[in-house]
């Protein structure tokens, strides 16, 4: 067993857990934070998407214990003061999700995408996000909400 | 599914590291980025007895340039290459390649040293390496050794690394000022590994070609040089003519195999296809 320190959305969490353990798994069961989601666990699908020292990753294809140390954001730390994140809100307003399952691993990955091209393009908001896969919305709400939510965030909110 | 049971070390240092490793003769496995080894254990195709985990030797993560080379040091990640300074200027292939190699957030831990240490037939570095010839350096119980991108790849996912030994550095030649370069690739969704791709780069005086390099991804167990395509280039020059026939060239010259995703024919004749236009791109960005 190995002990792991991180934090979690500013929060520090301690656990104890087998080497082997996924960090996705340590999120969810050992920390309670079911925000994440967890689909394919072979990094595919994109729903398990977290920020990891303010870069999205994959938490399915990373140990637990390599984030002894680190930084993590989920999507249970995007809301502020009981407000939705203008992200968020862009996902409301243009039906970026439907069942919301890829939809942590989408703001997640839309948000890196954000941060390193501050004003992207359809063509790349489109590359950007085809690293995660939705069955429902059919992508177009999604671009909308990344297109509508690039302002807003550029402008710092 | 979830990994198999393993012992797990995270050494601070490279020596740490070779001696783990050398340790388990052979059933250890280096753990860098994870992007490709843990999918493997997650269905528990791979099953070694313990996994040396690099990400906490700080001395394998950096870019640095000497002796006309861009060396990397085997745990910079994907996403560092992408967005390097040093990178843009001296390896603009390099920078391209990277944005087909997954997506970003498979960018942000996967890394140089994995990507080639895989050996995966369609993945884009070893395609770079083998274009730009360059080389890396392996570090093992016995030292150092420098091993040519035509002397590292022997087939499927494998290298000629020996089980002990750690890829510690990739050796990249600086490209030449105003050198011509494109990177073309066929996938059916953007990340997806490449069904073939091909890496050109050109150095041009007037309508004559000094220098033409052609490699591929996806169109046979290792990367393939294709030597006599681009001596066509560099015997007939840059015209219409001399693409055409060089892109043919280059369907006679690989051995792709098939698989789910292709079949032979088509990916022989992806190689033409995409050499075509890797090299039309390339000629259009050459200046000199
Ligand atoms: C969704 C997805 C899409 C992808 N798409 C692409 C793509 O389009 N193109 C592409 O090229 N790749 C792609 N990849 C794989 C790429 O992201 C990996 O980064 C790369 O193949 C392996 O690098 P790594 O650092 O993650 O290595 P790891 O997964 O940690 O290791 C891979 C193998 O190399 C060995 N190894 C790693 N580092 C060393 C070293 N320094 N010395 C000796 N042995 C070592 C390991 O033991 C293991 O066997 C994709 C991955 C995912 C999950
Ligand atoms: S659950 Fe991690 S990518 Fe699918
Ligand atoms: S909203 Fe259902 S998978 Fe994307």
């Amino acid at each position: 067993m190995v002990t792991v320190r991180l934090k979690v959305n500013g929060v520090a969490h301690e656990g104890r857990c087998e080497p082997r353990k996924l960090l996705v798994d340590f999120i969810r069961e050992d920390l309670g934070l079911t925000g994440t989601h967890v689909g394919c666990e072979h990094g595919i699908c994109g729903a398990c998407t977290i920020m990891f020292n303010g870069e999205a990753a994959r938490s399915c294809i990373m140990l637990a214990v390599q984030a002894d140390g680190a930084e993590l954001g989920t999507v249970e730390g995007l809301m502020r003061d009981g407000k939705l994140h203008p992200l968020q809100e862009a996902f409301r307003e243009h039906h970026g999700l439907q069942c919301g399952f890829c939809t942590p691993g989408m703001l997640i990955t839309a948000l890196d995408l954000l941060r390193t091209n501050p004003s992207p393009s359809d063509r790349e908001i489109r590359e950007g996000i085809s690293a995660v896969l939705c069955r429902c919305t059919g992508y177009q709400g999604i671009v909308n909400a990344v297109r509508a939510a690039a302002p807003i965030l550029a402008s710092g909110r | 599914m979830k990994p198999p049971k393993f012992e797990y070390h995270a050494p601070t240092t490279l020596d740490e590291a070779v001696a783990a490793l050398g340790r388990y003769g052979g059933d250890a496995k280096v753990l860098a980025g994870g992007q490709s080894l843990m999918p493997l254990l997650n269905f528990r195709l791979a099953r070694p007895a313990a996994l040396v985990d690099l990400n906490r030797v700080a001395s394998l993560a950096y870019i640095r340039e000497q002796d006309g080379q861009v060396r990397f040091g085997a745990m910079t990640r994907q996403r560092t290459i992408e967005f390097s300074p040093v990178v843009a200027q001296h390896l603009p292939l390099l920078k391209e390649a990277t944005r087909w190699v997954g997506h970003l957030p498979i960018r942000t831990r996967g890394t140089i040293g994995g990507s080639i240490a895989h050996a995966d037939p369609s993945a884009e570095y070893p395609a770079v390496l083998a274009a730009l010839e360059g080389e890396v350096v392996a570090r093992g119980a016995k030292g150092d050794r420098v091993i040519r991108a035509a002397d590292l790849f022997q087939t499927y996912l494998t290298t000629n690394l020996a089980p002990d030994e750690i890829l510690t550095e990739v050796r990249l030649p600086a490209m030449p000022a105003g050198v011509g370069y494109a990177l073309e690739e066929f996938a059916r969704r953007h990340g997806d590994f490449a069904i073939v791709g091909i890496a050109a780069m050109v150095v041009r005086e007037g309508q004559r070609c000094t220098m033409a390099r052609l490699a591929t991804a996806g169109a046979g167990p290792v990367p393939v040089r294709l030597r006599a395509a681009e001596e066509i280039l560099e015997r007939d020059g840059l015209g219409e003519a001399a693409i055409d026939a060089a892109a043919r060239k280059a369907t006679e010259l690989v051995d792709p195999d098939a698989d789910i995703h292709a079949s032979a024919d088509y990916r022989r004749h992806l190689a033409g296809v995409l050499t075509k236009r890797a090299l039309t791109r390339a000629i259009g960005v050459a200046r000199g």
